[in-house]
């Protein structure tokens, strides 16, 4: 198993055009929420569900979002072709160390925000602050967590590799969009509290809050199993692997943490007393930690998961 | 025996309305019952459960690294042992961790075991009534059409019996209020009651899940130790380097097995990574001949219930003593412990305690192994994992090893206190390739004949992993169900139209879970709407637009 560098080198290259193309759109994001046509909307009558998302029915398309998210659509692709021709490089998975691992989460990200996109275009102009938090991401994960492409150590030389670390990417990218949403239902809601006479501030451009706050737990549900299944699919592993199926190591005990607060979170939306603002918070607390397993555990604590490549 | 009862103060007459003893206890316990299986606590319950497990993942514990632990004690000679009492390096097993789980699964059973009785009911009963005022749904429509109401009502139903719902029909009960649009027949359907068997079975499966979790704890075990090419170990803890079990593991009942390892090979790429480890091993009984397997990283033995893992290795380099009287100890050795994995340098002890009748003084050698060695300014260093070109660094004692002395040492290094004490002396020291031989002053000659491998094998009982799988299997299942399905609920009545001789059909729905219920409320309408106008001998108004006739869906006959 020896590693292709010309491969290697265009999966560099790859990432680098991804970035640009990504920084453009937010661009064209932002020149939306700046130039662009607020969207006509009707008052929402509080606790209402029914209406509340009725588009703003574009009868002059939006020149900007719709250019934003082609960018962001051709940056997928390309994004994509960074982790396949990594991939092809190292003849493996593409993601067996932390660089890897964040680069496909965050295209898992753009790729859900496509799709949310596509299908309720009610929530498209979140645009900017998905792919402005993509970018940093990105930006990040290419300075701090480089690795040079090579071989799998032994440890992961497992089929399961594929079926727990895709899920793990899976779920994390779904919890990303949905931690933005619930950010900015959180935003919204405190822009709207301010009243109309703030509707200058770009706040008021962003989907409403009910739709927000509904995109934000739709995204939650469809990453719960998901981000379930890839913890027992790690259980399983780590019982061939390091003796037992649990043994509370950092990563195994921010995972459960994780999935607790996310549980916590759906328990909350359907609660009286805990809806709206504070299930926001249980979402956002969610995705720090996420991110915090990431990051602390793997660079941080020693423990069993040690795989990020870095030293 | 007799004693004199003390007299009795007269009994106060009780208080009018207060309730005894026992029912106010009954209502107090019934109060914090509510409050304890009330979703808002389950919530908080979840976050001090997530708060609980942070101080298990920042601070070392036990279970994991016990030297890490020591480390972190030494360090902190002021905090640690606060630390300590507070469980904090024993957090998973603490009684505040358990305290919050217990209670957490406490709310949790009582939240479901209601539900479930309530749902075991709700399967076996027709749906509920419909509701006054279907208007008040979140999804509701009314339909005139010159069919009499039990047609009508024919139609919603034979429309809700393909879509899979259980319809019944009611006769208008004289209870409800008077009025035009209330009076008629009415109809309830349900559809989708295998969301709310999720949402039970994946709560009970929780509790499955941690009674087989506890389960395993209880009745299981685990044994490691490090074996040199060419030896084994049967199971028994006597044997095991270090072990655990759980508190009903009786430790003279273990499985009657016994392994030999009797070839361990670390393969590399190019660039010096792992590839793999595996070791040619024999199990079976004591006595028996066993049977040859290969197992490796990710591919444990899986005999009865029983796992070996093979979960490290190392190098154990050999050593041939000769006394100056001409006695020789050919080829012992120890095993070195790696200290950087990317090399495989090592660090470790031989120990001789016992060098036959006459001889006084014990012999020990201490130092350090490098697979591939490298001298570097006067200094051994290891280059590459593969014993390509093993060297040694030792040090040679001569002197009292302390093994008796009732303080157990390491068998990875020397007692320092007895080099401090002078009872153990430095007596010489080399680097040596193999081969090649350190002589003593009194004569005695060490050779560094060569290298064996070991590899740290593990064997793990856990009779509750299964229960654990079954359980995570149906809480998945149960977790699909709950989120992926919607239970639909549909009513409708009729009543005489206020404006003529037809009948006012009204209908409405109530959607649990699956998002946007309203456009699948408009379809329902535009069918019914289809069909009843099919049925109409003249219609009695214009077909709303789009929704014509199905001819697919013939009105069956009944």
């Amino acid at each position: 198993m020896t590693v292709d560098p010309s491969l290697a080198e265009l999966s560099d290259t790859l990432f680098s055009i991804a970035v640009a193309l990504y920084s453009v759109a937010v661009v064209a994001f932002s020149a939306q929420l700046a130039f662009g046509r607020r969207p006509a909307r009707q008052p929402v009558p509080a606790g209402a569900g029914a209406g509340a998302e009725a588009p703003a029915a574009p009868s002059r398309t939006d020149r900007w979002g719709l250019a934003g998210l082609a960018v962001t659509a051709v940056g997928a692709v390309v994004h994509t072709a960074v982790l396949v021709t990594r991939g092809m490089a190292a003849d493996r998975l593409p993601w067996g160390n932390m660089y890897e691992f964040a680069t496909a989460v965050v295209l898992v990200a753009v790729v859900v925000y496509l799709v949310l996109a596509v299908r309720a275009p009610a929530v498209r102009d979140i645009g900017a602050f998905v792919l402005a938090p993509v970018v940093l991401a990105l930006v990040a994960t290419g300075l701090f967590l480089y690795t040079e492409t090579g071989p799998l150590v032994a440890a992961l030389r497992s089929s399961w590799l594929a079926v727990h670390v895709s899920t793990a990417i899976l779920g994390f990218g779904i919890f990303f969009v949905s931690g933005i949403a619930s950010v900015l239902y959180l935003l919204r809601l405190r822009s709207d509290a301010r009243g109309a006479e703030a509707g200058g501030s770009f706040l008021s451009r962003l989907p409403n809050a009910v739709a927000l706050d509904r995109v934000a737990h739709r995204t939650a549900v469809f990453g719960f199993p998901i981000w379930t299944f890839a913890v027992i699919a790690g259980a399983i592993w780590a019982e061939s692997a390091w003796g037992r199926y649990w043994g509370w190591d950092p990563k195994e005990t921010w995972a459960f943490i994780a999935w607790v607060v996310y549980a916590g979170y759906l328990h909350a939306r359907t609660t009286a007393g805990w809806r709206g603002r504070p299930a926001a918070w249980v979402n956002v607390v969610g995705l720090a930690v996420m991110v915090f397993n990431l990051l602390y555990v793997n660079m941080v604590s020693i423990g069993l998961h040690s795989y990020g490549g870095l030293d | 025996m007799s004693t004199v009862a003390p007299p009795r103060p007269a009994p106060a007459p009780p208080p009018p309305a207060r309730p005894s003893l026992g029912a106010r206890a009954l209502a107090l316990w019934l109060r914090w019952w509510r409050r304890l299986t009330a979703m808002r606590t389950a919530i908080i319950l979840l976050f001090l459960l997530a708060l609980a497990a942070i101080p298990g993942s920042l601070l070392p514990q036990r279970s994991l690294n016990q030297n890490a632990v020591r480390q972190y004690v030494a360090d902190h000679p002021t905090l640690a042992p606060v630390l300590d009492r507070l469980y904090a390096f024993d957090v998973f097993g603490s009684p505040w961790f358990a305290a919050v789980y217990l209670l957490l699964f406490v709310s949790l059973i009582g939240c479901v075991v209601p539900r479930l009785a309530e749902h075991v009911r709700a399967l076996r009963a027709a749906p509920p009534p419909a509701p006054r005022r279907l208007q008040r749904l979140p999804d509701s429509a009314e339909l005139a059409t010159p069919l009499p109401g039990p047609a009508a009502l024919d139609v919603v139903e034979e429309e809700l019996r393909v879509r899979r719902f259980r319809v019944v029909r009611r006769a208008g009960a004289e209870s409800t209020p008077p009025g035009p649009a209330a009076s008629g027949d009415e109809l309830s359907a349900e559809k989708g009651s295998w969301k709310e068997t999720g949402n039970l079975l994946f709560h009970l499966s929780l509790v499955a899940l941690l009674l087989g979790l506890a389960g395993g704890k209880l009745w299981g075990y685990e044994g490691s130790i490090l074996v040199t090419e060419g030896q084994g170990f049967c199971n028994s803890f006597q044997q095991y380097d270090t072990h655990s079990s759980g508190a009903l593991v009786d430790g003279g009942d273990l499985t009657p097995i016994c392994v030999d390892l009797e070839d361990f090979r670390a393969e590399y790429e190019e660039d010096l990574t792992a590839a793999s480890y595996t070791a040619d091993i024999r199990y079976g009984g004591p006595g028996e001949e066993g049977r040859p397997t290969t197992i490796g990283v990710n591919d444990p033995l899986r005999v009865d219930g029983d796992r070996v893992y093979v979960t490290g290795h190392g190098y154990a380099p050999r050593f041939t003593v000769t006394l100056p009287d001409g006695t020789a100890f050919t080829d012992v050795s120890a095993p070195f412990l790696p200290s950087d994995q990317a090399t495989m340098s090592s660090e470790g002890a031989l120990k001789l305690p016992d060098l036959g009748a006459g001889v006084e003084d014990q012999l020990a050698l201490e130092g350090f192994f490098a697979p591939t060695g490298l001298m570097q300014g006067g200094v051994l260093t290891s280059i590459d994992p593969r014993p390509l070109n093993p060297q040694v660094a030792v040090l040679a004692y001569q002197g009292y090893l302390g093994l008796d002395s009732g303080l157990p040492q390491s068998v990875y290094s020397l007692d320092r206190s007895q080099i401090e004490r002078g009872r153990l002396a430095e007596v010489g020291r080399a680097n040596l390739a193999v081969g090649e031989t350190l002589t003593l002053p009194d004569g005695t000659a060490v050779t560094f004949t060569g290298v064996d491998q070991f590899a740290a094998l593990q064997f793990s009982h856990d009779p509750g992993q299964v229960w654990v799988l079954a359980a995570a299997i149906a809480l998945l299942a149960g977790l699909l169900a709950l989120l992926l399905l919607r239970r639909e609920r549909v009513f409708a009545r009729v009543g005489a139209d206020p404006d003529g001789g037809g009948t006012v059909l009204s209908v409405g729905s109530l959607t649990r879970g699956g998002g946007e219920s309203a456009t699948s409320f408009a379809e329902l309408t535009g069918r019914l709407r289809a069909a009843l106008d099919e049925r109409s001998p003249t219609p009695s108004a214009p077909p709303s637009g789009g929704a014509a006739p199905d001819p697919e869906v013939p009105p069956r006959d009944r």
